[in-house]
C-alpha cells in the first residue's frame, strides 16, 4: 500500500483549485463532504469530450455519437467494476445521490401497502427522510426511525427490537454527512435480509473514502455522486440487484426508456435504459470514470489510512482549544469533524474561518434530527480530503483559535 | 439626525479600518451593544427568514417614529443588525421606506458576505421595510 505522506505534494498539484487565494489568503478546503475537488485528470477528460466527440449517445449512427456511446458505457463498467457490482445493467446514471433515492422509493410506491413499514436511521441527510416522507403518505406505510446515542452512534438493539415482517424497507446511509459515522451496513442487511426486507444504502459519503463491494455486501440498493469522488456535479449511480430493478416500475417517461410506443401500449426498454429516460448528462457520466480512474490510480486503501491519521491528527490538536466540543464521537467514522465552542455560534465561527481563506460548512448540514437530538442550532464542519496536509490542519486550528479569542 | 446623516456617520466610522479583523471586532463590539428585544418578542412570529443564524425583530411605534428592537443568536449576525437599527431605528416610517441601502456597500459589508449570509442581510433589510409600510398605513 502507497504512503500517501510521501506523494502529497505532487497529488496536490493535480488540483488546481487548491493554489487560488480567498481574501489574501491560500485556500484551505476543508468542506469536501459537501462536494471534492477536481484533479486536472478528470477537467481534462470533460475538456476533450466537448473538444472532440460531444454528441448525443445510443441513437446515432455517426461516429461522434458511437464514440460518445463507447465512453459512456466504458464509464458504467468503471462504475460497475469499483463497486463490485455483478452486471454492467445493474449500475443505473443518476444526477446523483438524491434523484437515486427518489427513483427507488418511488418504485416502491407501487410495491407498498397500508399498515408495511420502511426503517430510516435517525442521522439521514434531509434528502433521505422526505421521499420516504412522501411514499408514505402516498401509500399508507409507516416510517419509523433507528435511534442514534450520544455519540452518534445507531443503537443496534433498537434497530433489531423494530423489524418485523411489516418492514418492507430499510434505509440508511453508510456515513452520517453531519457526523462522519460508519454505520454497521452489515449487520444492517443481514438482519433486514432476515425478515424479508430490501435495503437501500446511500454511499455518498463513504464512497469517497471507502469502496463498498455490493455483491459481497449483498444489498439491494447502493447509491453515490460522483462530485464527493473527484468528479463533476450532476451525476451519480443507483446499484440495484437485477431482480429488484425488473420489480420497480420506470421513474420517468421519456427517451431512451422505452422499447416500443403504439398509442395503446408503451413496452419498457430492457434495463439500464428502463430508468434513464431522456439524454443523460453524457460528459458528467464519462467524467465520473476518470474520477473513479483516478482514485483507483491513488489507491483507496491508501487514502482511507491517509485520512484517518488526518482525522486523528485533527481531532488532537482541535480538542486541545479550550470549550471545543466534537459532535461525533463513533469508534469508526471517516475524516469529517463536527464541532462547537461553548458561547459561540457556529455561523460566526464560519465567517470567521472564511475571511482567513479557511472553507468549512456550518449549519445544521441537512440533518436537522441529528442537531435537534444534540439540542444545537448547527455545528462547524470541517471535512478532510487525501489532497490535504496536516500543516491545513494547523492552519485550521489557528484559525479556530482567532475566532475564538474574537467572538468570546 | 436623519437616516441619511446616520449612514454617513457609520461609512465614516468604518474607513477608519485597515482590515477586516478591525471590522469585524468592530461589528462584534455593536453586536453586544445592541438594544435587546424584550424576551415577549423573541417568538417565531418575529424571527426574519433567510438567515442561517436566528434573528428577531420587533417594531413599535412612539409617537411618529418607529423605533426597533432585535437580537440574534450569532454575535456577527448581532452586528449587522445593530448597524442596520442604528440606521432605522427612531426613524418616520415614511423615511425609512425611502432610505436608500447603499451604506452596506460602501462599509464592505455585502462585499464580505457570502450569497447565504448576504441573503439574511437583504432579508433583514427588507423585514424593517416592511415594518415601516405596515407602520405607515396605520399612520395614514
Amino acid at each position: 500500500m502507497k504512503d500517501l505522506g510521501k506523494d502529497i505534494q505532487k497529488i496536490r498539484k493535480d488540483f488546481p483549485i487548491l493554489q487560488r487565494q480567498v481574501n489574501g489568503q491560500t485556500l484551505v478546503y476543508l468542506d469536501n463532504a459537501a462536494t471534492s475537488q477536481t484533479p486536472q485528470q478528470v477537467i481534462d477528460v470533460i475538456v476533450d469530450y466537448y473538444h472532440g466527440y460531444n454528441a448525443n449517445i445510443h441513437r446515432g449512427v455517426h461516429t461522434l455519437s458511437q464514440e460518445a456511446t463507447d465512453a459512456y458505457e466504458e464509464a458504467r463498467k468503471k462504475i460497475q467494476s469499483h463497486f463490485s457490482i455483478g452486471k454492467p445493467h445493474e449500475v443505473i446514471f443518476t444526477s446523483g445521490t438524491t434523484h437515486s433515492i427518489n427513483m427507488v422509493a418511488n418504485g416502491f410506491a407501487s410495491l407498498l401497502k397500508e399498515g408495511d413499514e420502511i426503517l430510516v436511521s435517525a442521522m439521514e441527510h434531509h434528502s433521505n427522510i422526505v421521499p420516504w416522507q412522501m411514499l408514505c403518505e402516498k401509500t399508507g406505510g409507516t416510517l419509523k426511525v433507528i435511534p442514534m446515542n450520544e455519540n452518534g452512534e445507531l443503537v443496534m438493539e433498537e434497530f433489531h427490537n423494530l423489524l418485523s415482517d411489516k418492514t418492507k424497507l430499510v434505509f440508511c446511509n453508510h456515513v452520517s454527512n453531519a457526523l462522519g459515522t460508519i454505520n454497521p451496513i452489515e449487520e444492517i442487511i443481514d438482519a433486514a435480509h432476515n425478515v424479508g426486507a430490501a435495503v437501500l444504502i446511500d454511499g455518498a459519503q463513504a464512497a469517497p473514502h471507502i469502496k463498498a463491494d455490493v455483491q459481497a455486501l449483498n444489498v439491494d440498493f447502493y447509491t453515490a455522486s460522483a462530485h464527493k469522488m473527484c468528479g463533476p456535479t450532476g451525476v451519480g449511480m443507483l446499484y440495484g440487484k437485477e431482480e429488484w430493478l425488473q420489480k420497480l416500475p420506470p421513474y420517468q417517461g421519456g427517451g431512451e426508456m422505452i422499447a416500443e410506443v403504439t398509442f395503446e401500449k408503451t413496452t419498457y426498454a430492457d434495463l439500464p435504459h428502463k430508468f434513464e429516460a431522456g439524454t443523460p448528462n453524457i460528459c458528467g457520466g464519462i467524467a465520473f470514470g476518470a474520477a473513479l480512474d483516478y482514485l483507483n490510480s491513488i489507491g483507496m486503501e491508501a487514502i482511507a489510512q491517509y485520512e484517518s491519521d488526518l482525522l486523528e491528527y485533527a481531532t488532537e490538536q482541535l480538542l486541545s482549544i479550550e470549550g471545543l466540543r466534537i459532535y461525533g464521537t463513533a469508534e469508526d467514522k471517516t475524516s469529517v469533524i463536527s464541532f462547537n465552542i461553548e458561547g459561540i455560534h457556529p455561523y460566526d465561527i464560519g465567517t470567521i474561518l472564511d475571511k482567513l481563506g479557511i472553507a468549512v460548512r456550518t449549519g445544521h448540514h441537512c440533518a436537522q434530527p441529528i442537531m435537534d437530538f444534540y439540542g444545537i442550532p448547527g455545528t462547524v464542519r470541517a471535512s478532510f480530503s487525501f489532497y490535504n496536509t496536516k500543516e491545513e490542519v494547523d492552519v485550521l486550528v489557528a484559525g479556530v483559535k482567532r475566532a475564538r479569542n474574537m467572538l468570546l | 439626525m436623519t437616516i441619511a446623516e446616520l449612514q454617513e456617520e457609520i461609512v465614516d466610522e468604518f474607513s477608519m479600518f485597515d482590515d477586516w479583523m478591525q471590522r469585524y471586532e468592530y461589528m462584534i463590539e455593536l453586536g453586544k451593544s445592541l438594544p435587546l428585544i424584550q424576551d415577549q418578542y423573541k417568538t417565531e412570529d418575529h424571527i426574519i427568514k433567510g438567515c442561517q443564524s436566528k434573528v428577531w425583530v420587533h417594531a413599535e411605534l412612539d409617537t411618529d417614529k418607529l423605533v426597533f428592537t432585535a437580537d440574534s443568536d450569532a454575535i456577527i449576525t448581532k452586528g449587522i443588525i445593530a448597524i442596520l437599527i442604528r440606521a432605522f431605528s427612531n426613524q418616520k416610517p415614511q423615511d425609512i421606506i425611502d432610505a436608500n441601502t447603499e451604506f452596506i456597500d460602501e462599509i464592505g459589508l455585502k462585499e464580505h458576505l457570502s450569497p447565504t449570509r448576504a441573503n439574511g442581510l437583504v432579508s433583514m433589510i427588507k423585514q424593517l421595510k416592511l415594518y415601516a409600510v405596515a407602520y405607515q398605513t396605520q399612520l395614514n
